[in-house]
């Protein structure tokens, strides 16, 4: 496979966006204000319980992000500051309930913000309209970045830089904060249409690009969604779970559980490609691990005096 | 007028900044952006309430802005001090009456005696007035920078500390809040220090955080791994996020761009987990060269290293400071 064919893929996928934008009247599409519900359709590795552990396929990642993953232990969840994240603004719409508002600026009328908030841990998020420039680069980063839109025909295409450090998927492969995301939103009737292209020059070797569609909910009220923080397991002090290289005991466990063979697994860019099925049929199927998965071990935690930490009482 | 002027557009980026960080409604003022205000290349940005970022060519200052006068924790360079005036003078015309600095390393420090020249000591009762801001640092760094350490870092006794402790945390209140400069044990160097501003609720970090970098352990001043990891949890501790892990308090590094605490908690993940896997491989008896080829930054690479300090570099760090004989890294204070 060359890079050709993809980049025609590519590009018709964005055209067929911005041809379906200009279709349908003018101004059921300019206006996102209102309520939205996620219709769910597509990758359902992206949206209810989420991926398995070591469930790379699909994704254009480098090597340096299947190590990240591979390193990756979901207990990492149970660590204080890892608790009350929010998915990030190139992540969140893939399954959350979707509401949308903008600000006028009351003399001259015009559009100064679109706003979105989604329903998991009810993240909001600006999209700034009136030309402003983004931050310097020592400014903070945050989960949903900083965004400026504009409109392209009826489609509202939004540029977003300053991202916190997130993934790609919730199984720990990374999205590095030198990310920039580029979306579209197009209205066609009750249908709302969110494409998000992610291109990130440390950890994709291609831009990844996904489309999710909402359907207009007039009924639908944001419930809140709070988040404390709250110790649960008790570890020594420092520690932070993660599996040594090698020492991951899930990476075949996901394509053998789904009969399928281990290559797809581990991701890259060409596991994107419908040419890529030809291939599967010939690779054999993945063997679950020999071990049970429960037998996994993360990294040996580190002692609190090794931490450099003063040794703790039991916080329970 | 022009410190007026100079005072509304800094209230205007302040507010733009506040808003930016919480996604919440536009304003009428400017968009936060980088300013320069004759400042050279020394960049403004507002932190929270009076406390401001300060960007320079070789790190970063964090400024205290008050009725009190002005409160500097790094000079950035010596070449850089005089952009760093300038940009302070474009926040307040009240003298600069404290430098603090977080360790004694040249890119931190080297504008001691010019910013220090810049600002007054006031005195009271029969103590001598006058002369230059005072300069506080933790007692190792003292010692460096006055040559009685045989460090590199002396410089001529204009930029030395005029003030300096030896227990872990010295207290002062200044410009309506708590100041606390808390010792950080041997991990950039033996002389580190943060400063929390605690009703601004930010913390001037120094380099125990260098969120554009791998951390760089200098050895040869008592810095190690896992003092460095130490530090970094210790600012975990010490930060409080508004809403979804995001915001509250916020940490200006020795290097790189404003964070919060999950950003410092995302560093110090990477940190504890490189230095894990190199403690795995020194327990697999592997020498420096087979733990470097290894690759035990492979996935952190492209995001943390530089030139100046790359994967291996930081990957050799990590393995001198776990297999230095013991109390190598962690000395006392040399008194």
């Amino acid at each position: 496979m060359n890079g050709r064919p993809r980049a025609r893929r590519l590009a018709a996928a964005v055209a067929a966006c911005a041809l379906v934008s200009t279709a349908a009247p003018a101004f059921a599409q300019v206006d996102f204000s209102g309520a939205w519900g996620a219709r769910l359709h597509e990758d359902n590795l992206e949206r209810g319980g989420g991926p398995e552990m070591n469930e790379f396929e699909g994704l254009p990642i480098n090597a340096a992000d299947r190590m990240r993953g591979d390193s990756w232990s979901a207990s990492l969840w149970t660590v204080p500051e890892h608790q009350c994240i929010p998915h990030p603004a190139d992540y969140g719409p893939n399954f959350s309930q979707l509401v949308m508002w903008s600000d006028v600026d009351p003399v001259t009328k015009d559009v100064v913000a679109w706003h979105t908030e989604l329903s998991w841990m009810n993240p909001v998020r600006t999209i700034w309209m009136d030309g402003r420039p983004h931050p310097p680069a020592w400014a903070p980063h945050t989960w949903q970045g900083f965004s400026t839109g504009k409109w392209e025909g009826d489609m509202l295409t939004v540029e977003t830089t300053h991202l916190k450090p997130a993934y790609v998927r919730r199984n720990g492969l990374a999205r590095s904060e030198k990310a920039a995301v580029r979306e579209h939103f197009i209205r066609n009737g009750d249908i709302l249409t969110i494409v998000t292209i992610v291109t990130d020059p440390v950890y994709l070797t291609e831009p990844y690009i996904k489309s999710r569609n909402f359907q207009f909910d007039p009924g639908y009220r944001m419930t809140p969604y709070p988040c404390s923080v709250d110790v649960e397991i008790d570890r020594p002090a420092g520690e932070i779970p993660h599996y040594l290289p090698g020492a991951n005991p899930f990476i075949s466990e996901a394509a053998a559980k789904h009969k399928m063979p281990l290559e797809p697994a581990r991701g890259g860019a060409e596991t994107m490609y419908p040419e890529y099925m030809e291939r599967m049929k010939t690779l054999p199927t993945a063997t679950m691990p020999a071990q049970p998965a429960a037998a996994g071990t993360a990294a040996p935690p580190a002692s609190p005096a090794a931490v450099g930490t003063p040794a703790r009482t039991p916080e329970r | 007028m022009k410190t007026s002027v100079a005072v509304v557009a800094t209230l205007a980026i302040a507010s733009a900044a506040s808003l930016f960080a919480q996604g919440a409604a536009p304003a009428a003022g400017p968009a936060p952006a980088a300013r320069t205000d004759g400042a050279g290349a020394v960049h403004v940005w507002p932190v929270q309430r009076n406390i401001y970022a300060l960007f320079g060519p070789g790190g970063n200052s964090t400024v205290s802005i008050g009725d009190d006068g002005v409160l500097v924790v790094d000079t950035m360079t010596a070449d850089a001090a005089p952009d760093l005036i300038a940009a302070i003078r474009t926040l307040s015309n009240k003298p600069i009456r404290w430098i603090i600095n977080t360790h004694s390393h040249p890119d931190h420090t080297g504008g001691n005696a010019v910013v220090a020249r810049s600002g007054v000591y006031i005195a009271t009762g029969n103590t001598r007035g006058g002369g230059g801001a005072s300069i506080l640092a933790f007692e190792n760094a003292l010692m460096r920078l006055n040559g009685s350490a045989g460090s590199p870092d002396k410089v001529p006794e204009a930029g030395w500390p005029t003030d300096s402790f030896f227990v872990k945390q010295k207290d002062m209140f200044f410009n309506g809040e708590p100041v606390l400069t808390m010792h950080q044990p041997s991990a950039h160097t033996d002389a580190d220090a943060i400063v929390f501003f605690r009703r601004s609720d930010v913390i001037a970090a120094g380099d125990v955080f260098t969120p554009d970098r791998y951390p760089v352990i200098d050895a040869a001043e008592g810095g190690s791994i896992n003092g460095t990891i130490a530090a970094l949890n210790t600012l975990i501790e010490l930060a409080v996020p508004e809403f979804n892990e995001e915001g509250g308090t916020m940490i200006v590094p020795g290097h790189g761009r404003i964070c919060d605490e999950s950003d410092v908690g995302d560093y110090r993940d990477m940190v504890t987990i490189v230095r894990d896997r190199v403690q795995d491989l020194i327990a697999k008896k592997m020498t420096l060269a087979q733990v470097k080829a290894a690759r035990p930054t492979f996935d952190y690479d492209g995001v943390y290293a530089t030139p100046s300090f790359t994967g291996d570099m930081f990957v050799e760090a990590v393995y001198r400071s776990l297999t230095a004989s013991p109390g190598a890294a962690s000395r006392s204070p040399a008194r």
